[in-house]
């Protein structure tokens, strides 16, 4: 990584967070996870361009980290929605009506399960159990629980996003 | 006699997660004690005596586990706190982590002073971002107020708390797969033995212990062991967080003890079925991967060893309620969906079997079944069950077993009638 200032795909101060988490934890390796979220929080997914600078800050093979992004969901190989919604499809979701809501985000968004629509707003995704059966049928959009979904809600939540 | 709340005393109140809060209903009262009295093995064998058992799914014995660390001392112990709660129909924890902070935080702080650890890990599952915000401000209110770092209340005892987050994987709930995930690598199960109390995280000894489990340790250490075991039924003490979803009218965790009907769950504590014309048609009593029982059989108690004698397990305690509108082979596709998705693909049986599973209840739900794909389900299941390196073969052949076994009709019937007779809605879109 010479020359790096230049050509780092991260800003400086993301730079600086990894750094930060290479002694963070007894072994450098722990860091992976918490640098790929570093980077992603950034630039809102993982390019490989930035699997490489991990890589190398850690100090393990590119392929190592391409390995471990690929098998957590939350790490985004593509960029997603700058609103990112991931409506819950386990069991108790589904008992409730979590396919009427994907269908009415389908309809409202006109884009597929795993689509990003045009202008780069929304992108939708079935994600597993939440851990929030309590809240069925429950999404999340980027960091925040969305509770009780409904297809009237859906068209509320979509409305108060734009 | 009216049940006194312990785990969930303070969830109601308001600003429950913050130390103020906690301090207030006597917080940390208990880490006091501790600290100012009581030995490490005393602690650990007031935590024995009480009868603890594992509040994340498999029900071992608490005090036993930590007793499985080696005497000698000569690389760091680590206790790794397992917040990857993932199992479907399971969110207590999730509870616990957003409202009472501080309980689960003096609960690692005590277990870790029993086991003599200095380094502890709050692996929390990716999914619970604001959880792991509010743990994480509740571990800087307690170094602020010296109930971590070094010298905790003038004890000479030190301790650190870091938080992990996991980005999305139900494996890394299974222990030794949170620990690959910890140090930085695909969450994949390593094989036992040896197990992580003598070789855990780092190549160092460790304990693993789930959320809920260390949300009782204060209560035990406040109140004593004796308390505490007259709490619940023999062999499954102590109070216990039950999750209720699906179609119920209040879904909802609620605290009783361990030995709970679960018929009064149901009808007491979540108001009973959601639709009052639509009857219970079954109930998975402990999270998705353990075998579901008809309606007939549900008037069971909620603990350990009475689950086990009816034929399935109290697990994580996220019960799933299913009423007469539901088509059976379609739940059980959606959870072979999530077993397949979930599956790390390391056991050639489980990455292929978690796949037949599905590929074969989609075609029973569409309408395109054979009359042989019920035994053939079964027989995959045979296949995967045992023949993995983690439970997670077990996980996914339980459910499969049981429900086409108890619903075998219902299986036929897709098949005879050639479509789904309660309109394939389980068929993901």
């Amino acid at each position: 990584m010479s020359d790096a200032a230049a050509t780092l795909p991260v800003s400086a101060d993301t730079d600086r967070r990894i750094d930060a988490l290479l002694t963070k934890y007894p072994r450098r390796a722990s860091a992976l996870l918490p640098a790929l979220y570093a980077v992603q929080e950034e630039h809102g997914w993982v390019s490989e361009d930035a699997m490489d600078y991990v890589a190398a800050k850690i100090g393990v093979s590119a392929a190592f980290v391409a390995g471990v992004v690929s098998f957590y969901t939350m790490y985004h190989r593509k960029p997603v929605g700058q609103h990112h919604i991931q409506v819950c499809r386990t069991l108790s979701c589904m008992l409730r009506g979590s396919r009427q809501v994907m269908g009415r985000l389908k309809e409202r968004l006109g884009i597929d399960v795993g689509g990003v629509t045009p202008d780069g707003r929304f992108s939708i995704q079935y994600v597993e159990c939440l851990g929030a059966c309590d809240t069925a049928p429950c999404a999340q959009v980027n960091d925040e629980d969305v509770p009780h979904l409904d297809p009237a809600k859906v068209d509320a939540m979509l409305a108060r996003l734009k | 006699m009216a049940y006194e709340k312990l785990l969930l005393k303070n969830v109601g109140r308001e600003n429950s997660h913050t130390l103020d809060v906690s301090l207030k209903a006597g917080g940390y009262q208990a880490l006091r004690k501790a600290l100012s009295g009581m030995t490490p093995d005393a602690l650990l064998e007031e935590v024995k005596a009480s009868g603890l058992r594992g509040r994340g799914g498999a029900g071992f014995p608490t005090g036993m586990k930590w007793s499985f660390l080696p005497k000698t001392k000569d690389k760091p112990r680590y206790l790794c706190i397992n917040a990857d709660e993932s199992e479907p129909g399971t969110f207590k924890d999730r509870l616990l982590i957003e409202r009472d902070p501080h309980l689960v935080l003096e609960g690692i702080i005590l277990s870790s002073f029993a086991i003599d650890c200095h380094t502890a890990f709050f692996y929390i599952r990716g999914e619970f971002q604001k959880g792991c915000r509010i743990f994480d401000q509740a571990i800087a209110e307690a170094y602020a107020k010296g109930f971590l770092g070094k010298n905790i209340l003038g004890s000479g005892y030190d301790l650190d708390v870091l938080t992990y987050r996991g980005a999305g994987a139900y494996i890394c709930g299974e222990e030794t797969a949170l620990l690959e995930s910890l140090e930085g690598k695909r969450g994949l199960p390593r094989i036992k033995p040896p197990f992580p109390a003598i070789v855990g995280l780092y190549g160092c000894p460790t304990i693993i212990n789930n959320v809920e489990t260390l949300a009782n340790v204060p209560f035990i250490v406040e109140r004593g062991a004796a308390w505490y075991a007259g709490i619940g039924r023999p062999k499954n003490t102590g109070p216990k967080l039950f999750c209720l979803s699906g179609h119920v009218k209040n879904p909802g965790v609620f605290e009783a003890p361990l030995g709970i009907p679960f018929l009064e769950l149901l009808n007491e504590h979540a108001g009973g079925m959601l639709h009052p014309d639509r009857p219970l048609k079954a109930a998975v009593p402990g999270g998705s991967s353990m075998k579901i029982l008809p309606a007939n059989r549900c008037d069971v108690l909620l603990d350990f060893d009475s689950l086990a004698a009816a034929g399935t397990m109290l697990g994580s305690a996220g019960g799933m309620v299913m009423d007469s509108s539901t088509c059976i082979v379609g739940a059980l596709l959606n959870l072979a969906e999530f077993y397949e998705h979930e599956s790390c693909g390391q056991c050639t049986p489980c990455r292929e079997g978690t796949g037949w599973f599905t590929k074969i209840l989609h075609r029973l739900e569409t309408g395109h079944g054979r009359r042989e794909d019920p035994d053939l389900l079964l027989d995959v299941a045979r296949r995967v069950e045992g023949n993995t390196i983690c439970p997670f073969g077990e996980a996914v052949a339980w459910p499969v077993q049981s429900y086409v076994t108890e619903f075998k009709s219902e299986f036929d019937d897709h098949v005879t009638k050639g479509a789904c007779p309660f309109g394939g809605a389980a068929v993901q879109g």
